[in-house]
């Protein structure tokens, strides 16, 4: 049996990469923030020349936005899409984004704690969600800078779905840890190892099948969906990493401390 | 490999071998798919006490509502939402992609008017004729009109209270025109006319009609509604044009296409003959999935989709869950027993993790309409789809594969 818990440092190492690579991003660059959230204009037309363009601008009021589209018309530009979002509606969906992230997390925390009767499951479950959030956000802002993808309301969307998805393959691991604690009763530290390698095929199988359908979405689905499935893509891959490599890590040290305490 | 044909509800064919799918899609689908308008409108209640600024923003509604029927939209959605004093008229109009007509018809202030009716002398040789001619009394004279009932005949009547300076016009218009009618015009429409029995003074008239009690209560909206000035701006529209819809859709149909088709082979790959149930159970779940969009019925988005194809990802988690347990309980004990035992053991596990993304989706499907959190369309098309994925997958991934297993391996046991 692989002792996976030895390798503590190594998946310490590798998450710690890639979100200080993160922030390291988020503070150099920024986000590049959607209308959505900032207010603004992203317009789509189809060139005489047969060419798609979009279009870019802050804030407009309806008559300037008229303005710009009859005279694209008059040059015989075709309306592909028009999106104008006024500068009043970012602050509150901000809010009730945060709401719902607060609540959709609170309650899974009080959810696994209770089912797994300890707070010590929930939190360390919580953290590695946290973790996938701060790898989601940092990813988005080097994609933001290389590539030009946003962070509007879909991203937020894919956030929450990834949340829940974080948590419940950490919940398979954790109920793996459980059922064979009532059974044998055995080191915390060697039930973690026996938990992480009894549910990695199924965990890595579970991920390809998303992978597939992501995969499939990302390149054949259209540019309206594209950044959000790419989010909910790099998601998927870190809610499958975090779980045996972030959760279980840490209530394994959690536990390790705890005992030390106790002695 | 012969061709399998699944025939699923409501015409829609897939091929399987050298597949083909011959789609014909008759689902509800939204503007993002449809084309279509997505406007909102925020009101201005700056003038408005609070106690009265639901009202207003219902009867701004109803003149939206009715101005939009006017414009001729099939299917158009008029909806309010208020969230920290911030008052809103969401309208959805499918198919429109000029909106420029549709903002300034809907944008407009409703207009209220008395207007009266004066015989204009005769023409040359033409008759006299009777000429609407509007007065100095409009909407913005107007206080409040309610429902209330005719002492006298008891059926419902609605009641005008007119500010001070209206109050003194109306005076001097009924005056005019006793024992003629005085038609109320909303946005260009006769609402009624009734007949001046007499001078009103002090401000108040009361229009009788036949209405019923909703009619009068509707009519009171509208009145006030007209009689507020309440400014509505355009502070968000997203238009999409029918090209880029039907774009959408076809690349959304072949996304999916591929993505199942390659779970299918993983899965087939992976599992073998276990494989192969799974699949079964996915087409399962695929065709109860789409039969329920239908009947419910769901308006697809493109976020939807996502959320379809997210969940056809999440229905296989449950096959993947039992069958790994499978290939541990089948070393301990006889094939039969162990498949009992993996679908119990699984089950825990499926039913704690499938709860955690329940919670989820039900947020942001928001179905109480908690202003709190997100109201988006998007979203919520998102959650629906996904919320339902799970569901159903719970149902297929246990109950149909289960069944489908016990008649699998009891054969193999008897071989």
């Amino acid at each position: 049996m692989i002792e996976w818990m030895k390798y503590r440092w190594l998946y310490l190492l590798i998450s710690g990469t890639i979100i200080l690579a993160g922030i390291f991003s988020a503070i150099k660059w920024g986000f590049k923030i959607g209308i959505d959230f900032t207010g603004g204009v992203v317009a789509e037309y189809r060139l005489e020349s047969g060419e798609n363009k979009i279009f870019r601008y802050g804030p407009l009021s309806t008559a300037e936005a008229d303005k710009i589209r009859a005279e694209f018309t008059s040059q015989g530009a075709q309306e592909i899409r028009f999106e104008s979002v006024g500068p009043s509606v970012g602050p509150e969906l901000i809010k009730r984004t945060v709401t719902a992230l607060v609540i959709s997390a609170g309650l899974i925390l009080l959810w696994i704690a209770y089912q797994f009767k300890s707070f010590k499951f929930g939190i360390s479950a919580t953290l590695a969600t946290i973790h996938d959030s701060l790898v989601l956000l940092g990813s988005f802002s080097i994609l933001g800078h290389f590539f030009g993808a946003e962070i509007d309301f879909l991203f937020v969307t894919a956030m929450l779905t990834i949340l829940s998805f974080s948590v419940h393959d950490t919940i398979v691991v954790y109920d793996r840890i459980r059922e064979s604690h009532k059974k044998f009763g055995e080191d915390f530290y060697d039930l973690a190892n026996k938990a992480v390698s009894g549910t990695m095929v199924r965990s890595l199988n579970n991920s390809f099948t998303i992978i597939f359908m992501l995969v499939g979405l990302i390149l054949l689905g259209g540019e309206t969906t594209k950044w959000f499935s790419v989010a909910l893509l790099i998601g998927t891959v870190s809610g499958t990493y975090s779980s045996p490599f972030v959760a279980v890590p840490i209530l394994v040290t959690w536990d390790q401390i705890q005992k030390r305490v106790k002695k | 490999m012969a061709a399998t044909i699944v025939s699923l509800p409501y015409g829609i064919h897939f091929k399987i071998g050298k597949f083909s799918v011959d789609k014909k899609f008759d689902l509800k689908l939204g503007l993002d798919l449809a084309g279509g308008s997505h406007l909102v409108f925020e009101a201005d209640m700056k003038n408005i006490s609070g106690d009265r600024k639901k009202e207003a923003l219902d009867g701004v509604r109803n003149v939206i509502e009715r101005r939009v029927n006017l414009f001729g939209v099939s299917e158009p959605t008029v909806q309010t939402s208020s969230f920290e004093g911030r008052d809103r008229i969401i309208v959805e109009l499918p198919g429109i992609s000029d909106t420029k007509q549709a903002v300034s018809l809907i944008g407009k202030t409703a207009q209220l008017l008395f207007v009266e009716i004066v015989e204009e002398p005769a023409k040359n040789n033409a008759t006299p004729s009777a000429v609407l001619k509007p007065t100095d009394l409009t909407g913005a004279d107007l206080e409040k009109a309610q429902v209330v009932f005719d002492s006298q005949t008891g059926k419902p009547a609605i009641s005008l209270q007119f500010a001070k300076d209206g109050g003194t016009k109306f005076e001097k218009i009924t005056q005019r025109n006793i024992g003629k009618p005085l038609p109320i015009i909303l946005d260009s429409q006769i609402i009624t006319q009734p007949v001046v029995q007499g001078i009103i003074s002090g401000g108040q008239a009361q229009i009788t009609g036949n209405f019923t009690v909703d009619e009068a209560k509707e009519l009171s909206i509208q009145l006030n509604a007209g009689a507020l000035p309440v400014p509505v701006n355009l502070v968000e529209e997203r238009t999409v044009g029918a090209t880029l819809g039907e774009l959408s859709v076809r690349q959304s149909i072949l996304a999916g296409i591929v993505g199942i088709v390659m779970v299918a082979l993983f899965m087939i790959l992976s599992y073998g003959a276990l494989g192969v149930v799974a699949v079964l159970g996915l087409f399962v779940f695929a065709v109860i999935t789409i039969s329920l969009y239908k009947l419910i019925p769901i308006t697809l988005t493109l976020p939807g989709i996502a959320g379809f194809m997210l969940s056809v990802g999440m229905a296989v988690d449950s096959n993947i869950l039992i069958f790994e347990r499978f290939k541990e309980e089948k070393l301990k004990r006889s094939l039969t027993s162990a498949l009992e035992v993996s679908f119990g053991r699984a089950w825990d596990s499926i039913r704690d993790a499938n709860v955690a993304t329940i919670v989820t989706s039900l947020i942001l499907i928001n179905p109480m309409d908690w202003t709190a959190l997100p109201l988006s369309g998007p979203v919520r098309g998102f959650g629906i789809t996904l919320l339902l994925g799970i569901l159903i997958s719970l149902f297929t991934g246990i109950f149909v594969s289960r069944n489908l297993l016990r008649l699998f391996v009891k054969d193999k046991k008897n071989d």
